[in-house]
């Protein structure tokens, strides 16, 4: 498997469904920002730097002194067409801001389940992750770790012993990391309870963003919950933390999701069969409509409304009618129309053929 | 049916509510039920990190008596001045921690409600530490060996210190 695969293939880790608590939480991730001693922070690269940056690496993934890089690929930007950068983004392997650019100092690694990756010259030299499905923030934190750990043996990281990790950002510097869970909380926001829960998260120290990271919307329910302070906490606690609130909001879900199983069930099995009829009828569709439908037929299938469609194949369907991936799908450029129509195509091939 | 709220479009959200005991159900279109629910996604408010950058440096720094020097003086690595921090709210590169330690801690406090790192250790970063502190305690060795005018001893010593100095660079 190389990078290739992963473009162009709809799967990617994090879709699996065997993990804990995945009806609610989609995905986990854990992220560490990394920099090179003294070289200027990608914001600040020349040509000189940017070059050496990119070098030392490569170097260190050729070197692989263990078996974690030894199984990733690395590409270079300029490399990669604009589609496939912007595949990877929807993949979240890497970000909007990332993919915007061909530079050839920006760059990606990745193993080919999608688990494990890392972006060069992001906001940082360095930023790895570990995705994986479900509520698993201990496993992606010791995942990410180890791949730090062969990193490190050939990489000169900027770390000073009061701040850490040093980033380009003082909102990242300490630990560098950031954990994230991928909710998903129809029943939350059905019953109007979401205004409420976000004020109390943000309180709490945590960031709620949309599905596609900073800046992006909440559509279709699903909401991406991350620790906001790096520095002054050890990463077992801010990942324990993220998972004992994670839990909670889990809980407040569910009997959210009983109360309306049975205060009312009629609309309730009525909005899902509406939600099903349009994504198995439909010519044409739009991403936000569709998004919005796959939630509920995702609550659906998870309280058992829907019989015959699996989680796996609506994580799937949330990444395969992105525009890049309908693109790479079709092999051509094309505008929003006609990207619709194949999108209501993709949507009831893949949910029409788990249904007999 | 139709939107009880507008009365022109389609009621799509049912919502039945308790108050009292009493049931009470309203059969609403989506843009009148995000209203009444008092959910507006308002993407600069909720769903992205407060602007911090902004705030980050915030101007309470001059009445916190920083010298002015500062603002003005250059990193010796990467060139950027303090002032160009505050505007880009990123640092130039890991020697601008070392350059603006002090004026980095207010800030660093008020983001992260800390300025001192506790968690993990890179190896090498470790190691570094560890030869410091090896150093501290020959440089206390080489004193006691002056002052018990061991030369010998003492040059011995000096030389354990260098080469142990040279692992840092
Ligand atoms: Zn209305
Ligand atoms: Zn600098």
């Amino acid at each position: 498997m190389s990078i290739t695969d992963v473009l162009n293939s709809s799967y990617i880790k994090w879709m699996d469904t065997q993990a804990g608590d995945r009806d609610i939480v989609v995905s986990s991730r854990v992220r560490l920002a990394r920099n090179l001693n003294k070289i200027p922070f990608p914001h600040l690269l020349d040509q000189v730097n940017g070059e050496s940056c990119v070098q030392q690496i490569r170097d260190a993934w050729q070197k692989a002194p263990g078996p974690i890089l030894a199984a990733m690929d690395m590409i270079s930007f300029d490399q990669l067409p604009a589609l496939d950068r912007q595949i990877l983004a929807e993949k979240h392997l890497s970000s909007p801001l990332h993919a915007d650019s061909n530079s050839i100092f920006r760059a990606i690694l990745v193993n080919d389940e999608g688990s494990l990756s890392a972006m060069v010259n992001e906001e940082d030299h360095l930023r790895i992750q570990s995705l994986l499905p479900g509520l698993q923030l201990g496993e992606c934190y010791s995942r990410v770790q180890d791949l730090d750990d062969e990193f490190e043996q050939n990489l000169d990281y900027a770390f000073d012993e009061n701040r850490g990790y040093l980033t380009s950002c003082p909102t990242n510097v300490g630990t560098g990391m950031r954990a994230s869970v991928m909710m998903h909380l129809p029943a939350i926001q059905m019953t109007g309870q979401l205004n409420h829960i976000l004020q109390n998260i943000g309180q709490l120290g945590l960031v709620v963003r949309g599905l596609y990271g900073e800046g992006s919307e909440a559509v279709g329910n699903f909401f991406q919950i991350s620790n906001q302070i790096t520095l002054g906490q050890t990463e077992e606690d801010i990942y324990n933390y993220l998972q004992t609130i994670t839990e909670q909001i889990v809980e407040q879900e569910r009997l959210l999701r009983e109360r309306l199983q049975t205060d009312m069930k009629y609309q309730l099995e009525d909005k899902i069969g509406r939600a099903y009829g349009i994504l198995s009828n439909a010519r044409v569709i739009s991403s936000d409509e569709a998004l919005t439908l796959f939630s509920d037929v995702r609550l659906g299938v998870d309280i058992g409304i829907l019989k015959g469609i699996s989680i796996f194949s609506l994580n799937e369907l949330m990444v395969a009618v992105r525009p890049a991936h309908l693109q790479k799908r079709t092999g051509q450029d094309m505008d929003a129309i006609e990207r619709d129509i194949k999108r209501a195509e993709v949507i009831k091939e893949k949910l029409g053929a788990v249904r007999e | 049916m139709y939107c009880e709220e507008c009365k022109k479009n389609p009621a799509t959200v049912h919502l039945t509510q308790v108050f009292n005991g009493q049931k009470m159900e309203s059969h609403l279109c989506e843009e009148c039920a995000s209203q009444k629910s008092g959910f507006m996604f308002d993407p600069a408010n909720k769903f992205s990190i407060p602007n911090l950058l902004g705030s980050m440096f915030g101007s309470n720094y001059s009445v916190q008596g920083m010298p002015a020097m500062a603002l003005h003086s250059t990193c010796p690595n990467c060139g950027m001045r303090f002032m160009d921090i505050k505007q880009v709210g990123k640092l130039g590169c890991s020697e601008c921690y070392k350059a603006y330690n002090q004026e980095l801690e207010a800030p660093l406090r008020r983001i992260h409600g800390n300025s001192q790192h506790l968690g993990k250790i890179p190896v090498r970063g470790g190691e570094k530490v560890l030869v410091r502190k090896q150093i501290e305690v020959f440089k206390n060795q080489l004193q006691e060996a002056v002052r018990a005018e061991e030369y010998e001893k003492a040059a011995e010593i000096r030389d354990m210190v260098k080469e142990m100095e040279s692992k840092l660079l």
